[in-house]
């Protein structure tokens, strides 16, 4: 048998063009002010931090920001492979469903997140059903449809960037936004 | 051998990266880690008045065919005179160093700049030119002047359509910064056509090659969009309530299906590429997502979780009829259709390892192409004979290409870069 190998390395510095020219479309930041997200979109041409705001205050926002508050903890974690929402987590969901109920004004997004095994496209509908469980279970404790979006990191937004077993069940989690935060 | 040739060659490789690095964007270097067999013996001679230009084009040509794997290249030093016509080819030459063809040609200064670039393909066992031809280009095309060369030379030999002429899509993120970047197939020319700080998804080329549709969360949440590579104009053509996933245009690129949840779900939706005309493909309770519609655009292949487990099922658009087209193990993702019509490219699960494999519709047989343990993405050339998807090595990601038999690997390094997410693009509109 031929083995046949080769290493074809590419110089960089090479005279030549591009078959179309392509231009870099910016990235303008939409992003809601908060501490979640660990970068902030930003602008596409020069590569600045991510941007950072000031959460703005509403009414009841201060028992959200309680730490002594159970509407402070805003994770709820995942078997791997599973959807069903926790009995350990079953207080957290229904204190925030009922400051929803409370709170008609009040809006949420939860945010599903998956372990990095797998299809990236697979994992962001993986991550949507396990938001949807949460948001299920708030909305047969009363809270509204309305209140609530449901949506999907998948795997693009891990809590531990590590690559085993203790990473993998710290980011099979839901993520409760409050908007406005 | 060949995980100890791998490490020697990754290791050549990482040493002469760092100089070709300076570039705003990462450019890809290929390295090939198997051929196949039957890789054809070719001598590409340095084409004539060559050395008057900045940038040859026998050079390019050669990297082109041997990069293939199916190509194993002929030393041509000592050969004199050396010939640059198919009649100045001597057969018994070329035969005595085990040559099949020979690439001969010249690229001769005209008086307003451009060359006048002429090559001949000679079968030196039957003894006849098989290709002669000339173009007039301009420096600035002798790039893909010799792409082109060399995918005239690849199909006359192999039958098959050559794709070194194509181009190629992958997102890269260093730090916190993500880029959607458009290459050449050889890694050259690398351009970011979009940044963010927030996770870039799922490139897919429009079939004539002028848009890309992806995904991107610099709204926190994925929203697919439709940019024009000529002009840098972008479009939200999916931003509903929930998440907007897994973009896939139709084969005449008048349709996207993508998957949304905003009736609940992960379900998946047909729209125009302008985000009009929604309409749902079908209703299930399970997860419905990665749809691709299949070369002739009656059906979509996509991954469902309605039978307990992922799997791979097909639904024809016409009559409603949804078929489960994968049954070994428990996770079977990513479905990517040949452009014959006669199989998939996807990934499986065994025994924990994610690895590409390919399945065909009439014999039901499954073949793995790629070793893993992460290996996901797939995205087949138009050819059909090769495909590129996402790899990791030492931790960090990287592209890998396998021919569709899996015998010829090369690997897609860039220095101090994750790159994944590879889309190849579709053949040059000529």
């Amino acid at each position: 048998m031929r083995n046949f190998l080769l290493v074809a390395i590419v110089a960089a510095a090479l005279v030549g063009c591009s078959s179309t020219p392509t231009t870099e479309a910016p990235v303008e930041d939409h992003g809601a002010a908060g501490a979640t997200a660990p970068g902030g979109a930003t602008t596409g041409g020069a590569g600045g931090g991510g941007v950072t705001g000031s959460s703005i205050g509403g009414g009841g926002a201060d028992e959200l920001r309680n730490p002594n508050s159970i509407l402070s903890k805003r994770s709820v974690y995942f078997d791997f492979d599973s959807f069903v929402v926790k009995d350990e987590y079953k207080p957290l969901v229904e204190a925030h469903a009922r400051y929803l109920q409370s709170h008609a004004n009040a809006r949420m997004t939860i945010q599903g997140n998956t372990d990095e095994r797998g299809s990236r496209e697979y994992n962001i509908a993986l991550g949507q059903k396990r938001a949807d469980a949460v948001k299920r279970m708030m909305t047969l404790l009363g809270a509204q449809d309305r209140q609530i979006e449901t949506t999907s990191f998948g795997e693009e937004r891990p809590k531990n960037p590590g690559h085993d077993e203790t990473a993998w069940a710290e980011n099979r989690r839901d993520d409760i936004v409050y908007a406005g935060e | 051998m060949i995980p100890l040739f791998r490490r020697w060659l990754a290791a050549v490789v990482l040493s002469l990266l760092p100089f070709g690095a300076q570039i705003a964007y990462a450019q890809l270097s290929i390295e090939i880690v198997g051929g196949a067999s039957s890789a054809i013996p070719i001598a590409i001679v340095s084409f004539n008045a060559e050395a008057t230009w900045p940038l040859g084009i026998s050079g390019i040509v050669a990297a082109d065919l041997s990069r293939s794997g199916m190509f194993r290249l002929v030393d041509t030093a000592g050969v004199v005179p050396r010939p640059s016509r198919a009649e100045e080819v001597q057969a018994a030459v070329w035969r005595a160093r085990s040559a099949d063809a020979v690439v001969v040609g010249s690229m001769l200064p005209l008086p307003d700049g451009r060359a006048d670039v002429r090559f001949a393909l000679v079968d030196v066992v039957k003894q006849t030119a098989l290709v002669q031809m000339s173009f007039t280009v301009a420096p600035a095309q002798f790039r893909i002047t010799a792409h082109k060369i060399a995918d005239i030379i690849y199909e006359k030999l192999t039958g098959d359509r050559g794709v070194f002429s194509t181009r190629i899509a992958y997102v890269t993120k260093q730090g916190p910064r993500y880029q959607l970047i458009v290459a050449d197939a050889d890694g050259y020319g690398p351009q970011s056509i979009v940044s963010s700080n927030e996770p870039l998804l799922s490139p897919r080329w429009s079939p004539d090659g002028t848009r890309l549709a992806y995904v991107s969360f610099e709204h926190k949440k994925p929203v697919v969009y439709v940019q024009s590579l000529e002009t840098g104009a972008r479009k939200a053509v999916a931003e509903f309530r929930g998440s907007n996933s897994s973009p896939a245009w139709s084969p005449d690129g008048r349709k996207l299906a993508v998957t949304l949840t905003k009736d609940g779900g992960s379900q998946v939706y047909l729209m125009n590429p302008d985000g009009t005309g929604l309409a749902r493909v079908m209703t299930s309770q399970a997860i419905d997502t990665e749809a691709m519609f299949t070369p002739d655009g009656q059906s979509l292949v996509f991954t469902s979780d309605r039978g307990g487990t992922p799997q791979i099922y097909r639904a024809s658009l016409l009559g409603g009829q949804v078929e489960r087209l994968t049954f070994d193990g428990s996770y079977n993702v990513s479905p990517k259709p040949l452009p014959d019509g006669k199989g998939i490219v996807f990934v499986r699960r065994d025994a924990g390892r994610f690895q590409v494999a390919t399945l065909d519709y009439a014999t039901r047989q499954v073949q793995v192409l790629t070793p893993g343990p992460n290996d996901e993405s797939p995205s087949v050339a138009p050819n059909g004979k090769l495909v590129i998807y996402a790899s990791e090595n030492g931790g960090r990601g990287i592209l890998a290409a396998v021919s569709i038999d899996g015998r010829v690997k090369q690997r897609l390094v860039a220095p101090a870069t994750d790159v994944r997410e590879p889309a190849w693009g579709p053949f040059p509109r000529s």
